[in-house]
């Protein structure tokens, strides 16, 4: 990085942080040294053109490249408060997506209920007991803005609602594991308009809570609901900044041909 | 949500027991693995236990016959006084029998394939592929019946001198039996071409019948082979049909009209006659039936082979 | 010019036309062919043997008088020995089809697992029926016994319910496993309470499937030596004296509705044919309605579970 580390730029305390992070696809090396900060209780955005490793970085946060073979990590991803390096082989995976959690590009509500789905991340940790699960169901549907829509048909199967309604479902899902971080892969590419309108809101009121990293291929998105913005370009992190800033007064060149629209 | 509180403070109780239960999870995870890769195992150890039971239990029949007799010898009469191992009548039951159903369900099962993938309207095909699939469902004890007692009595109205056992009948309705079969799984074949190379036939003003037969048939050739490779298999391998509709008598012949007995219709015969166990005439069923799995195992491989080059190919 | 070249062009396609008609019609007629001999086969088996068909010859055993001969042995041997098929090839048939859909790595050993499958699939069942003789009735002593059926014809249907089990699980989206498994779910909690749930639509296809097969499976049966002539039905746990144990049953000697039709068709005197046709009816509308079900329930699988 040149003169400002991306460290430098945040003064909030850190969540995680990617330090000389490194991936690999078998021989592929898809992630080159990244130093990533996230801040705690904040909106971290990641943009960049496709394949560029947007996806594949955020998807090393919560270890889900563990679950195909060939996939390596090298260098580190730390993890706060405990200061853990959540990619090291001996941390459980497990652990870390009960403590991370993630929604996808497009909506994957499980084939069972709107209670059953919410309350799944709950069931995986033991937790049986009725009354603290339709407690925190419920907390979790709020949080989500989707409680009135569906409060009288929490036994309805997830698949009648539409797009929308089930991304925010899967929002709920990943709330109600009280998780510290959530991950974010493009949540509204597969929505309309109006949709996508709800989940940015949703996004937006729960930022202070719990820290969001966000992946985006959307440029005003990223904008309009983030707090710092990464940009980054063939499996490099170009350039990281306060997202007022980055998008304003780029200071790579890079940053400014994507953000004008010059390629991508 | 680990709203007002430190994130640690909260997660704390749950990250502990996570910690605690890591091992035993870990555990129970390895040993529902381990379970789940016996199970899967399983398929072999069948496969291994056919052979060698086959082989073991064969052995004391080869301990008496030589397998120059075995294989060349034209008289098979291992229940008589004056016993003879030449299992070559029984082959030539079995290819006749296979021969005649291979006769028939080739181009029946052909034609459906290129009717229901390339010519019936998806609706028509639609309903008509269940009837097939209930066709194939039929037990192949109710085929037999069905040779012995309805299509032998018709055919002896045509052909005056055809035995009431007879192999012409049986390998004709074990033909009708494997129809369904050779015509799924040609179909599969034709089903899996690319759209794009039909519109390119199309395109060029080709007919439904050009475009099946110059474009659909070479590109799907080697799985409608292994389609017939697969039936011949079946063929080779029925039992209940030609021990019911074409007796149970070795007869070194090609005569479709008279009655033989099949590898399979002849283990039949041994086992539900008196012979003890551990007498050379009752261990001739495994040494035949291992004959029957080599046979069957080659045209099955064989199957699976053009089945598999023609799946790399698109 | 161009005229001439339409009106020959114009002939042509007429000419292909025709083709495409002629060949359309004996396609139609070849496909109609097997709905014709499922007809005729049915109904010749009705006209046969529908006047046996009455409620004594479902509650008689055997007998030398064909016209009081039933198949109370026989039908009461099928559902017992489709019990042990169906307690032995479902949970031994689904767990294989999960380790290797969702387990195995890729390598030589998974490979042979897979090659194998298709292979067993392929094996005559009168090989079973040898397999079943030297193993279950000769090394293992289980006799000719219900147990030793059941598990004959467990092995025979095995890998249609692998197959039919690791289809249904392919249908199901990574993305479904992915969100289980960023919700912190280990590898067999995805597999048990979503992987197998979701799939069981096609894994219950599958087994129907494979009864239906293993209900009329006859030559296995009289492989291992199955006696034909059976007066009597397997002692019922804690009955008769002395008591019979809860799972005497098991090897107890037996016939199954196929035998008893064999038995029959092997007589030479006609009355004994009506009994196996009556017999026939039976096994084809226990096998139709099974097989039809297992189409129906493939049917509203495919109908309602769109990704």
């Amino acid at each position: 990085m040149t003169d400002q580390t991306p460290h430098a730029v945040v003064t909030e305390p850190l969540k995680a942080e990617a330090r000389n992070f490194n991936f690999y696809y078998g021989n592929h090396h898809a992630l080159k040294n990244i130093n990533l900060p996230v801040a705690e209780r904040r909106v971290t955005a990641l943009i960049g053109p496709s394949g560029c490793g947007k996806s594949t970085l955020l998807r090393s946060f919560n270890r889900m490249h563990d679950l195909y073979p060939g996939n390596r990590y090298g260098g580190e991803i730390r993890l706060y408060p405990d200061d853990v390096n959540l990619v090291s082989a001996e941390v459980d995976p497990i652990e870390i997506r009960m403590r991370i959690s993630m929604v996808f590009q497009k909506p994957n509500p499980f084939p069972k209920s709107i209670f059953d789905n919410v309350a799944y991340g709950l069931m995986v940790r033991g937790e049986r007991r009725r009354s603290v699960l339709e407690e925190k169901v419920e907390e979790a549907l709020r949080g989500a803005a989707l409680w009135d829509e569906v409060k009288d048909r929490l036994d309805d199967l997830a698949f009648n609602l539409s797009g929308g309604q089930q991304q925010r479902l899967c929002i709920a899902r990943a709330l109600a594991a009280d998780p510290e971080l959530i991950l974010f892969d493009e949540p509204t590419s597969a929505l309309d308009p109006i949709a996508t309108a709800s989940i940015e809101e949703l996004v937006t009121e729960i930022r202070d809570k719990v820290t969001i990293l966000i992946v985006t291929h959307n440029m005003q998105q990223a904008a309009r609901i983030s707090d710092y913005t990464a940009f980054m370009y063939l499996g490099e992190l170009v350039e990281f900044g306060r997202t007022d800033e980055l998008f304003v007064r780029p200071r790579k060149k890079q940053t400014e041909d994507y953000i004008t629209g010059r390629f991508g | 949500m680990t709203s007002e509180t430190t994130p640690s403070q909260q997660g704390e109780s749950y990250l502990d027991r996570i910690r605690a239960m890591r091992r035993v999870r870990n555990a129970r995870e390895r040993l529902v693995e381990g379970i789940l890769f016996l199970a899967a195992f399983f398929a072999v150890a069948v496969t291994v236990a056919i052979v060698a039971i086959l082989l073991y239990e064969g052995a004391v029949f080869f301990r008496h016959v030589s397998l120059v007799e075995f294989l060349t010898g034209t008289q098979w009469t291992p229940l008589f006084e004056n016993a003879h191992y030449g299992m070559l009548p029984l082959l030539t039951g079995t290819v006749v029998t296979s021969v005649i159903a291979f006769v028939v369900a080739a181009p029946l099962g052909f034609l459906i394939a290129v009717f229901l993938s390339e010519f019936a309207p998806p609706r028509v095909a639609q309903v008509l592929k269940p009837f097939l699939e209930l066709l194939a469902g039929i037990p192949t004890i109710v085929y037999g019946y069905f040779a012995l007692l309805f299509v032998t009595p018709l055919l002896q109205k045509i052909i005056p001198d055809l035995a009431g056992f007879n192999m012409l009948s049986a390998g004709l309705v074990i033909g009708l039996m494997i129809v369904p079969y050779v015509a799924s799984v040609s179909e599969d074949a034709m089903r899996a071409v690319p759209m794009a190379l039909r519109e390119g036939s199309y395109a060029m003003g080709a007919t439904r019948f050009q475009t099946a037969l110059r474009v659909v048939l070479p590109a799907s050739f080697s799985g409608v082979m292994a389609a017939f490779v697969l039936g011949i298999s079946r063929a080779v391998g029925e039992t209940m049909v030609v021990a019911i509709a074409a007796g149970q008598q070795p007869n070194f012949t090609f005569d479709p009209r008279e009655p033989a007995a099949t590898i399979t219709a002849y283990i039949v015969q041994v086992a539900m006659g008196d012979l003890p166990h551990g007498s050379i005439g009752y261990q001739s069923i495994f040494a035949v039936g291992l004959v029957l799995v080599v046979i069957t195992l080659f045209f099955n491989l064989l199957g699976q082979m053009l089945r598999k080059r023609f799946r790399e190919v698109y | 010019m161009v005229k001439t070249d339409l009106s020959r062009l114009r002939a042509v396609i007429a000419k292909n036309r025709r083709w495409d008609l002629i060949f359309g019609g004996i396609g139609l007629l070849a496909t109609m062919l097997g709905v014709v001999v499922l007809t005729v086969l049915f109904v010749d088996l009705v006209i046969d043997g529908w006047s046996r068909l009455r409620p004594d010859f479902f509650l008689n055993f055997p007998s030398r008088h064909p016209e009081r001969a039933g198949i109370l042995s026989a039908w009461v041997g099928s559902a017992l020995v489709m019990l042990v098929t169906a307690l032995t090839a479902v949970p031994l048939g689904v767990a294989a089809a999960v380790y290797l859909e969702e387990y195995a790595p890729k390598h030589w050993i998974t490979e042979l697992i897979e090659v194998n499958v298709s292979n067993l699939a392929a094996v005559p069942s009168i090989i079973y029926g040898l397999l079943a003789l030297g193993l279950f009735v000769y090394l293992l002593g289980l006799g000719h016994s219900i147990l030793t059926a059941g598990l004959t014809l467990a092995l025979l249907i095995l890998p249609i319910i692998i197959v039919a089990t690791r289809e249904a699980l392919r249908a199901i989206p990574v993305s479904i496993r992915e969100a289980a498994y960023a919700l912190g779910a280990t590898r067999w909690q995805v597999v048990s309470n979503h992987l197998i749930p979701y799939a069981s639509g096609g894994i219950y296809t599958g087994v129907i499937i494979g009864m239906a097969r293993a209900v009329g499976e006859t030559a296995p049966i009289i492989t291992i030596g199955a006696l034909t002539f059976i007066a009597f039905l397997p002692p019922a746990p804690f009955t008769g004296d002395p008591p019979a144990g809860p799972f005497d049953w098991l090897f107890s000697p037996f016939t199954v509705l196929p035998i008893q039709m064999f038995n029959w068709l092997s007589r030479p005197q006609a009355a004994f044919h009506v009994n196996a046709a009556a017999t026939g009816i039976v096994i084809i509308v226990a096998t139709l309605v099974m097989n039809g079900i297992a189409i129906w329930l493939r049917a509203r699988v495919r109908r309602n579970l769109k990704w």
